[in-house]
């Protein structure tokens, strides 16, 4: 236990010294990816994608049978 | 809705979904060959402990990591469209796309909170040896994470390892192995990977040379054009070696985007191999489509049947008898293909009646056959052609495919004499006085990134109008949503992509600026 509990510390350090000591670009990259996570996943995925099927169908054989009548309609 | 299809819902969803995978494209090939000339370059450093490696390891490592940084998870965005613009493609896909996009995810992510870390921030704090194995496992990661989005991507154009079960109106994965060792997917995986390593191999070269010219760094920049030689000519060859073999399964699985690749109407015996070419309008039709004469072109004589059969009398089909047909070659016309893909959907349809009214005796039976291989191989595997009204629709914009390729041929010879003139002239030790070189070097820069796109723009438009090749034409597989709404997120993505690029290129062209000594 001591062991595991010693691993999580010299590697929660590893990432910390890491973060804490980045370079000029490095910051500036984290900035970029923050930015960019926040609006695809909070703003984009959120408000402007959401699952056509997902949303608009309960169950998965609710979906199987829209998608059987878009591939069959008008035939 | 499929019949009355809005036809701008389905552009604007396509011109998005372009728009995503071609900002994607950008930062992809870079990470793929750049990661393994670090491997290279470390390597050296820890055989060799010469602390000039290091710097030069350290150096574009930080392009490297800049550039991953912007591209990571810009492919995300397309599975995001997959679900909102494309749901009844990813619906049909079913688990064949699943299964190795979740591989990918899972290695992604292991990969880049481990190893990504390790080579960032592990430079003496943990042993060379381990940071050095951490640079090739980052190196070989990335490459593999590759290959499950090509092997999905593989099956669209070439679908196999899979029956269509109508209970659940999804294909259904029946054998891993033929996904995963499609020929497509093979080839398709050897050709992108090794065009990443080129085009990294040329943006190593290109910014040496910007050293080089502005007489600063030079050891850095004559080393590092000397490991983007070697890796560069090795990989340029061997991209022309899987362009060749991936050409001659794209002529057995996708006949129309070959003979598009070579604008070849007629088919022939015989056939000759355009290298440079002009098209212009013959004047005339077939169906809507305008039928293209060549003005010029110069031609190696029966290089392309030789390539395509092996022999130099060898017949080439081209459009003409792909359309219409040619029953002296075995060839099917589309018109009977279209027939065929009719019955199959007639075959679904009386399923899906049998299904509303609660005969489940008629839906077992019919499902048992549409699951069946005699119904599959003859009849399901046209299923996509039932949507098509002409035989022409099939035909994709010759014009676009054969230009596109033929450029990125042209430029890959391009790159090759590159590679040999830039080790022939470090060997010589004349980098410098050849000031012309480095120039050229710098301006192929943008030339390689515009060669690595017009790939996949021969992949994907020369599949038009497929989705998935033969099942499901792109009109069938668009969400039933409105075009403006599809319309408003183009341009958001179109702003968010450019002020990404920006940021991107400002961080590193000011990283080249301050070079390696800070």
């Amino acid at each position: 236990m001591a062991r595991i509990v010693s691993a999580i510390r010299k590697i929660s350090g590893f990432y910390y010294d890491g973060f804490r000591n980045m370079s000029w670009w490095g910051n500036r990259v984290w900035v970029i990816i923050l930015v960019k996570l926040f609006i695809m996943f909070l703003i984009l995925k959120l408000f402007f994608f959401p699952d056509f099927l997902e949303t608009n169908f309960r169950s998965d054989e609710e979906r199987s049978e829209y998608v059987l009548e878009q591939l069959t309609e008008n035939n | 809705m499929i019949e009355n299809v809005d036809l701008s819902l389905v552009n604007w969803s396509r011109g998005q979904f372009a728009l995503t995978a071609i900002y994607h494209w950008l930062f992809v090939p870079l990470t793929l060959g750049l990661s393994f000339i670090l491997a290279f370059m470390e390597t050296i450093y820890v055989r060799t402990g010469d602390e000039v490696w290091k710097k030069i390891t350290k150096f574009w490592m930080t392009l490297f990591g800049i550039n991953f940084a912007i591209g990571v998870a810009t492919g995300i965005i397309l599975e995001f469209e997959f679900g909102t613009n494309w749901s009844n493609y990813s619906w049909f896909v079913g688990d064949i796309f699943g299964a190795p996009l979740a591989i990918e995810g899972i290695l992604a992510f292991f990969l880049e909170s481990t190893f990504v870390a390790v080579m960032f921030f592990g430079w003496n704090k943990v042993s060379k040896k381990f940071h050095l194995a951490s640079t090739w496992l980052v190196a070989i990661g990335a490459n593999l994470s590759a290959l499950w989005i090509l092997v999905a991507n593989a099956w669209m154009e070439n679908p196999v390892g899979m029956v269509f079960n109508p209970a659940t109106a999804r294909n259904e994965m029946n054998s891993f192995l033929d996904v995963v060792l499609n020929p497509v997917a093979v080839d398709k995986f050897t050709h992108t990977v090794t065009s990443g390593f080129v085009l990294a191999s040329v943006f190593v070269i290109g910014i040496s040379s910007w050293f080089l010219i502005r007489r600063r760094d030079e050891v850095l920049a004559k080393k590092s054009i000397l490991i983007a030689g070697i890796f560069g000519l090795v990989s340029s060859l061997l991209v022309a070696f899987t362009g060749d073999t991936s050409a001659r399964t794209i002529a057995k699985v996708q006949p129309v985007k070959f003979a598009a690749m070579e604008a070849l109407y007629e088919g022939r015996s015989d056939a000759g191999l355009t290298v440079i070419g002009v098209l212009t309008d013959s004047g005339e039709r077939i169906g809507e489509k305008k039928v293209h004469d060549m003005k010029m072109k110069i031609e190696v004589p029966e290089l392309l049947s030789i390539m395509t059969t092996g022999k130099d009398e060898g017949y080439v089909p081209g459009i003409r008898d792909l359309v219409n047909g040619n029953p002296e070659r075995g060839i099917l016309s589309v018109s009977e293909m279209m027939e065929r893909g009719t019955h199959a959907r007639q075959v679904l349809t009386d399923y899906k009646m049998a299904k509303e009214i609660g005969d489940t005796e008629t839906m077992s039976q019919l499902a048992a056959r549409i699951m069946g291989s005699d119904f599959t191989e003859n009849y399901f595997k046209y299923f996509g052609y039932s949507y098509f009204e002409h035989p022409w629709q099939v035909i994709p914009s010759v014009p676009l495919i054969f230009y596109s390729f033929h450029i990125m041929v042209g430029l890959g010879f391009f790159f090759i004499l590159l590679f040999i003139l830039a080790i022939s002239f470090h060997r010589r030790m004349t980098l410098e006085k050849n000031r012309w070189f480095l120039w050229t070097a710098l301006f192929s820069v943008p030339l390689v990134y515009l060669a690595s796109e017009l790939g996949w723009i021969v992949t994907e438009m020369g599949r038009q109008p497929w989705i998935i090749q033969n099942l499901m034409p792109v009109k069938v597989a668009v969400s039933n949503i409105s075009a403006g709404a599809v319309q408003t997120t183009f341009w958001l993505f179109a702003i968010l992509f450019t002020a990404l690029l920006i940021a991107e290129l400002s961080i590193m062209v000011k990283q080249v600026k301050t070079g390696p000594k800070h």
